[in-house]
């Protein structure tokens, strides 16, 4: 038998690992480099069982090959990595299930504030024991934890209210968060001038750098927060989309800070160069989110071959254009949403059904995840952290963050108003300025910051403010909706009347715009529509989809629906327009006297057949008819024999209907009538 | 706008205001598109409206100019159509896409949800009849869909009688065989956009209107 040798030693690693493999042996135990390395329940309840590890090691390697055949051992250093990153995931997310299986709980609180507790308990724990808990690592954060929570808010935003309000969301991602970061570096410096404070060391870009950091409002707190008031959506979109661009304003800010405090001085030119540095990193990452998305696009007009890989592509080139950006400093979140605003059109049109749910549901699942560990993260860290506790400076900051913000938001709707149509009241704006959360970005901002006595000072203070906020204002801002009557958001149906609406309503606006002279929104959308329409559409989505209007394909996908739920839930399922008896025939105009001019079968036992066919029938009929025979829009590739199977029955049943209520039948006939009747009824499905 | 002082019927402009809700401003720049429209005349034809370039590729482009010329939209009670329009009439059909005013009560606002309502209401029942039927409804699809190529008239026939359909369950509810759906009467187009929000949506910015260079 082989004589044992540590791994570390061997030169033959190949060799050491497959022996490792089979014989399942002591592995050197000190080798974990520690970046990733949670501590875990597991090594807490068996500290005596690693310790132990150690000893007989030494011992062992002299004695190896005296020793017995192992049959089972304790290996953990093997899949320690691995290992206890699933089992914080894991932890992770029994909690968040556990807090929506008790319901009161989760009614009041909002799941941010729980899960944070939750980390600071964890914290708590891991401290207590004298383990080394995870260190934050911001890289963690910004390449694996942010990514997916954007790209699921990017890919699903709401397009047409966004662009609607685009000037005002603008207006206050970037000229809001500029006047909280000076507002509040400036008003944090004055009060460090104090002297009862004693903060004297704290400089002016110091302080600045502060403000820049704490000023953005975050859009993983805004979202997790806003799902769960169901407000209007005109508010949704202008605290969400605020957060999602104020993006570049935070990142320009803070670098440009960071680097005029390492110089000491600020120029004129310097100011001026930030300027520029602001429109070079907005619009950079908004151009390298659209050359990613427009490849996205691309390549999926071609997968209708593989369609397994479908969601990675999508998934794949959003990650490119975020990292992408980031190698440039440029605004990597706006480069995600971007992409995937550009993309998603596109791809829709061209990806199967399936990867289509496929792709929403791992974005949702992923961002859940990420936010989860965001805010446990957030806990733990906190409990963990070196902290400086300033009264003075704390209590001043959460002070000035909310006068800052309540006055950025009223001053800038008093100038937005004037440009609005639909103007902001004062509910509006409470809710907005109220709804400004802060949350993990700002802390793992602070957490780059170069190590200077007054990093601890200013991290204690962010997640001061980060806990204010997502826990005061996240747990009232649920009854002061309430309280104060703001509009919820209404729950959409998607009723094809209300489309055949909205397009009419924008050519008839486009059409008075024109007759009034005037170049206004809806010239501009309606010119870029059929730039889309007569190029971009021909290029990125394959196949005759390419020259299908916006109505039809919004018809085609309701019905697809509607069809989908019938065969999934099969014949006994209630269907949403059940509670109407209304059905095509009540509608058709009146060709009838034709049909009823048939002497043959009578008023009465006509009436009989028909309840009869109806009783059974009632729900399919109604499906029956909406489909066009002519609009069979079936994509071939999708491999759903028994969607095709149904529709050919629902064919057939309507064939034999029609047949049976227009051909006329002889008295005599009835009987074979009743009989092959039964036929149809068979068809259950 | 300087050229207020120019354009003559100053008091006229005091009655039109009040009775559209036009500033004098917003009054004066629709005179200037007036004139232009008209080519200095006293009254607009359809075929004015015809020359609108941008007019010539929006689908649904006959309604909108209908719509101008029917009398159920100049809040007069009048029914039919007029062959030619004075700007009276042309400021009225437009004051039906103003904004609503910020300090409105909820009756107010139901108000103006009301008549925009009405207005899209007329656009579609083009025989006065005062229900839009099934045919009339297949007409207004298809015009939307006219523009974009050759889908056939089945599938527009198709999507109106699903809305149709919808309309029928939406307002009829419980429904006997028998019974025959006539159309949707201004009640049932109410119920049915209710939730559409429509005047936050059907409006137009009346201002920042540079007739000179838009000159066509």
């Amino acid at each position: 038998m082989a004589v044992l040798r540590p791994a570390r030693r061997s030169s033959a690693p190949l060799l050491t690992g497959v022996m490792c493999a089979l014989l399942l042996l002591f592995l050197p135990a000190a080798s974990a480099s520690r970046d990733f390395a949670p501590a875990d329940n597991e090594t807490w309840r068996n500290p005596a069982r690693s310790t132990q590890e150690e000893v007989p090691h030494h011992q062992t390697n002299s004695t190896a090959h005296k020793k017995a055949f192992p049959v089972l051992s304790f290996n953990y250093e093997h899949v320690r990595k691995p290992f206890e990153i699933s089992l914080w995931i894991l932890l992770a997310l029994l909690m968040k299930l556990a807090f929506h299986i008790i319901p009161r709980v989760s009614h009041v609180v909002p799941e941010s504030c729980l899960l944070i507790v939750v980390g600071l308990l964890v914290g708590g724990i891991i401290k207590a024991v004298d383990e080394k808990a995870p260190v934050f690592d911001s890289k963690l954060f910004f390449f694996y934890l942010l990514p997916p929570i954007i790209l699921d808010a990017g890919y699903f935003l709401p397009i047409r209210p966004f662009t609607e309000n685009m000037g005002t969301i603008l207006m206050f991602a970037v000229v809001g968060t500029l006047w909280n970061a000076f507002f509040i570096g400036g008003t944090v410096y004055g009060i460090c001038q104090i002297e009862a404070a004693q903060l004297g060391g704290v400089d002016l870009l110091s302080c600045l750098l502060f403000g820049s950091i704490i000023s953005a409002v975050d859009p993983v707190s805004v979202l997790s927060l806003f799902e769960e008031i169901h407000i209007n959506e005109l508010l949704h979109i202008l605290v969400f989309g605020e957060s999602l661009l104020n993006d570049a304003v935070t990142v320009v800010l803070y670098h440009l800070l960071k680097e005029f405090s390492h110089a000491g001085s600020v120029t004129v030119v310097d100011a001026v160069l930030g300027v520029v540095c602001f429109f070079v990193v907005s619009l950079g990452g908004v151009l390298v989110g659209i050359i990613y998305g427009v490849l996205g696009a691309f390549t999926s007009r071609f997968t209708s071959h593989s369609r397994v890989i479908e969601p990675l592509f999508v998934f794949l080139y959003s990650y490119m254009a975020y990292l992408s950006a980031e190698v440039f400093h440029l605004s990597g979140i706006m480069s995600l949403i971007a992409c995937g605003v550009i993309m998603r059109p596109y791809v829709e049109a061209n990806i199967s059904h399936k990867s289509y749910t496929t792709i929403k549901y791992f974005l949702k699942m992923w961002s859940s995840v990420s936010e989860t560990l965001m805010f446990i993260f957030l806990g733990v860290a906190t409990v963990e952290g070196p902290h400086e506790w300033n009264w003075t400076f704390v209590i001043f900051t959460v002070f000035i963050c909310l006068v800052s913000r309540v006055l950025g938001v009223v001053g800038l709707t008093a100038i937005i108003n004037k440009f609005r149509i639909v103007k902001l009241s004062k509910k509006d704006q409470f809710i907005v300025a109220y709804g400004g959360l802060r949350g993990a970005i700002a802390f793992s901002l602070g957490f780059l910051l170069t190590d200077n006595e007054m990093k601890n000072l200013f991290l204690t203070a962010i997640i001061t403010v980060i806990f204010f906020t997502v826990f005061v204002q996240g747990m009232t801002i649920k009854p002061l909706v309430e309280l104060l009557a703001v509009k919820r958001k209404k729950e959409s149906k998607g009723s094809i009347n209300e489309e055949i609406h909205t397009q009419f309503l924008d050519h008839l606006l486009t059409g008075i715009e024109g007759i009034c002279g005037h170049y206004g929104h809806h010239h501009w959308k309606d010119k870029l529509n059929r730039f889309n329409k007569s190029y971009l559409k021909k290029w990125l989505i394959s196949g005759n989809r390419s020259t299908e209007p916006q109505l039809i394909s919004f018809y085609n996908k309701m019905e697809m629906k509607q069809a989908m739920m019938l065969v999934e839930s099969g014949s006994a399922a209630k269907l949403p327009r059940v509670s109407s008896t209304a059905s095509m025939q009540n509608i058709q105009p009146k060709e009838q006297p034709r049909r009823r001019a048939m002497p043959s079968i009578s008023k009465s036992r006509e009436q009989e057949i028909r309840k009869m066919l109806r009783a059974n029938l009632q729900n399919t009929k109604q499906r029956l008819r909406s489909y066009s025979r002519h609009d069979l829009m079936i994509d071939p590739l999708e491999d759903n024999v028994s969607e095709v199977r149904f529709r050919k029955q629902r064919v057939e049943m309507e064939r034999r209907m029609s047949h049976y209520l227009t051909v006329p039948a002889k008295r005599q006939e009835t009987p074979s009538v009743r009989k092959v009747w039964f036929g149809p009824a068979g068809f259950h499905l | 706008m300087g050229a207020l002082q120019s354009l003559p019927g100053q008091p006229e402009y005091i009655d039109l205001a009040e009775k559209t809700g036009f500033s004098f401003e917003q009054i004066g720049v629709l005179h200037k598109r007036f004139k232009q429209l008209s080519h200095n005349g006293e009254t607009l034809r359809r075929d004015h409206f015809n020359e609108i370039p941008d007019l010539a590729c929006n689908p649904i482009r006959a309604q909108i100019i209908e719509a101008f010329f029917d009398r159920r939209n100049f809040r007069q009670n009048g029914e039919g159509t007029v062959e030619e329009i004075g700007f009276e009439e042309f400021l009225v059909v437009m004051s039906h896409f103003r904004p609503p005013s910020l300090h409105m009560t909820e009756e107010q606002r139901e108000n103006v949800r009301t008549e925009k309502l009405r207005f899209l209401f007329n656009m579609h029942d083009t025989d006065n009849d005062g229900t839009i039927t099934l045919e009339e409804y297949r007409h207004v699809v298809e015009e939307l869909l006219s523009r974009s190529g050759a889908l056939g008239k089945d599938t527009a026939k198709s999507i109106a009688d699903a809305a149709m359909l919808e309309v029928a369950s939406i307002s009829m509810g419980h429904m006997e065989p028998d019974e025959f759906y006539e159309g949707i009467t201004f009640e049932h187009f109410l119920k049915l956009l209710r939730g559409f929000e429509i005047e936050a949506k059907m409006n137009i910015r009346f201002l920042n209107m540079d007739t000179p260079t838009l000159c066509k």
